[in-house]
């Protein structure tokens, strides 16, 4: 939104810019400008006062952020900026590489991440999204599931992870099952909620009509409910993404987790200060591509 | 004289967290096949409590309502209503919100083409044509309203009803609108039960004018019959000593009870 608000700034000041020569161009030749701009000084003073607040304070947190992690590791064994930085440059420029079961590119490590979150990720959806339907609109099973999810909701997912084990009796599976778990919850209760607040007045327009249960639930609920629904979609992929490195610290296999885990039997810290950055970009695409869906599907009052 | 609609000793009760809130007290009325009654009273006093229970949408506390002699046990698409607040579902556009009502009621028996020369009908009735590829929060608040108007129409109800369907419209479209009204109904018979707080509005519009008081325990205090022949023109009646004479008492029955509301 801030990015979008300085692209939005930039552009009406290229604009005034460009109506300004026109201006003075038309002054030149002898004509009157009818609106008279404001003198570019003050556009220029706009421009600068919008870098100002939007990219200036980012790029000091970052920059300070780097020094501080450029003291702290003069003075430790914590790897610096500047070796961190080469070492990225080595991993990225061969992201694909096959060295056995064990020793894959980056670029494998992070699809097998995201191939775990997306398997675990749209079971739950399958399962909590007409779950969470049922629980708005059925105030019997409302109350019936309520204290079961309340109780099993504050669990950390990882907690799941020996029953995985147990059940499946392999690791890929169990990785799988607590990503289910994890980016269950927030499905189920946002689209519930999101039931439940389904304008009266919409309601009673289907209650005159008498719609039948297929059309009230596809011309009146889905489409009010759609917006709570992803927003559950976007809390669940943030917290798959948040639990899937321990899950594969744990589990082991090919992926972001697990490559944390052996470069730390390593003692290649850099790479786990890469994998840190990996993590925080992917998570944060995730979210923003989520993000910019759920702006397609909302409507307006 | 046939009740087409009959509401018989009903009362409303609301159970609210301060306690029992009666909002209605014996109301009685009966409105006759192709009839124009309109509900009139202060804000807060029960009309649109009164005009849903004629829909089904609540159940009378006490009472029983009746449309074309059989008991109201709940909604259903031959008691259109148009809505206070219009209610127009804003993912569908104009001609989507109509269309649903159409596909409701006529699916069984059209074919798709059929259904939706309807809604398009409906639309064109209320002059929107142009505007039923929009989106509700493309048009105005007039429109909106004509659109809700255009979806009660498209469902050829046995009862139209009517909750200030062109309340907070300015005056200009809401006088347009009453004459389109007028001119709808008129065309189809349809019976009416329309709420509204406005005098000239319910004079001219109706057959009867019934007067409601304030509540709680708001009742039907008096019936006007308005005997104004149709076609009705505003700017003719406007020297009409009847009409006039019609305005006052609707105007003296509010104006009584003007304290209580306050
Ligand atoms: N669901 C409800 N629960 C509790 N009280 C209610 C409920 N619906 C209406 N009431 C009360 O009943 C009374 C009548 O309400 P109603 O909406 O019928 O008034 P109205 O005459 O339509 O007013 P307005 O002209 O402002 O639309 C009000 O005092 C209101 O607070
Ligand atoms: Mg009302």
């Amino acid at each position: 939104m801030s990015r979008r608000r300085i692209q939005r700034e930039f552009m009406s000041v290229v604009a005034m810019k460009k109506e300004n020569a026109q201006a003075a161009a038309g002054a030149s030749a002898g004509t009157i400008a009818v609106s008279a701009p404001a003198p570019p000084v003050s556009r220029a003073r706009a421009l600068v006062q919008a870098m100002q607040r939007e990219v200036l304070p980012p790029v000091m947190g970052a920059a300070l952020f780097i020094l501080l992690w450029a003291l702290v590791s003069a003075t430790t064994e914590l790897p610096s900026p500047l070796k961190t930085w080469q070492s990225a440059l080595q991993v990225f420029s061969d992201p694909f590489y096959q060295k056995g079961p064990n020793d894959q590119g980056i670029g494998w490590n992070i699809l097998r991440s995201l191939a775990r979150v997306g398997m675990g990720f749209g079971a739950a959806a399958l399962v909590g999204i007409p779950l969470g339907f049922l629980l708005g609109y059925v105030g019997f099973l409302n109350r019936m599931f309520t204290p079961i999810i309340s109780v099993l909701r504050p669990v950390s997912p990882l907690a799941w992870l020996p029953i995985g084990l147990y059940v499946f009796k392999q690791a890929q599976p169990a990785a799988i099952w607590v990503i289910f778990i994890s980016s269950l919850w927030p499905m189920v209760l946002n689209t519930a909620a999101g039931v439940t607040q389904v304008p009266h007045d919409y309601l009673n327009v289907a209650r005159v009509l008498k719609l039948s249960p297929w059309k009230l639930f596809s011309r009146i609920l889905l489409p009010a409910v759609l917006p709570y629904v992803l927003t559950g979609v976007r809390l669940s992929i943030g917290v798959a993404w948040l639990v899937i490195v321990a899950a594969e610290m744990l589990t082991g296999g090919v992926g972001l987790g697990f490559w944390i885990w052996d470069e730390w039997n390593n003692l290649n810290v850099e790479h786990i200060i890469i994998a840190i950055f990996v993590v925080g970009f992917v998570g944060l695409a995730l979210e923003q591509a989520i993000l910019l869906m759920a702006r397609r599907f909302r409507y307006e009052r | 004289m046939e009740r087409f609609v009959q509401i018989e000793n009903v009362n409303m009760v609301f159970e609210t967290r301060s306690g029992r809130y009666v909002a209605l007290k014996d109301v009685n009325l009966n409105v006759r096949r192709g009839e124009f009654v309109s509900l009139i009273g202060h804000s807060g006093c029960g009309k649109s409590t009164l005009l849903n229970l004629v829909a089904g949408l609540l159940a009378p506390t006490h009472g029983v309502l009746l449309a074309a002699g059989r008991e109201i046990a709940g909604p259903g698409p031959e008691r259109a209503v148009v809505f206070q607040n219009h209610s127009l579902l804003p993912w569908l556009t104009s001609f989507g919100n109509v269309y649903l009502a159409v596909e409701r009621v006529f699916g069984m028996s059209e074919s798709r083409a059929q259904l939706r020369r309807r809604a398009e009908e409906a639309l064109a009735l209320v002059g929107l044509s142009a505007a039923a590829g929009k989106f509700p929060h493309e048009i105005s608040g007039g429109m909106k309203q004509r659109v809700g108007i255009a979806r009660a129409l498209s469902m050829q109800p046995m009862v139209l009803l009517l909750d200030e369907p062109l309340g907070a419209l300015d005056a200009l479209t809401r006088a347009n609108l009453q004459e389109e009204l007028m001119r709808i109904v008129a065309a189809s018979g349809t019976t009416t039960l329309m709420v509204t707080h406005d005098v000239d509005e319910a004079v001219l519009l109706s057959d009867r004018v019934a007067m409601m008081t304030n509540g709680p325990g708001a009742t039907i205090g008096d019936v006007l019959d308005v005997k104004l022949s149709r076609p009705r023109r505003r700017l003719e009646l406007a020297n009409d000593p009847a009409y006039n004479r019609y305005r006052t008492t609707v105007l003296k029955f509010l104006y009584d009870r003007r304290q209580a509301a306050a």
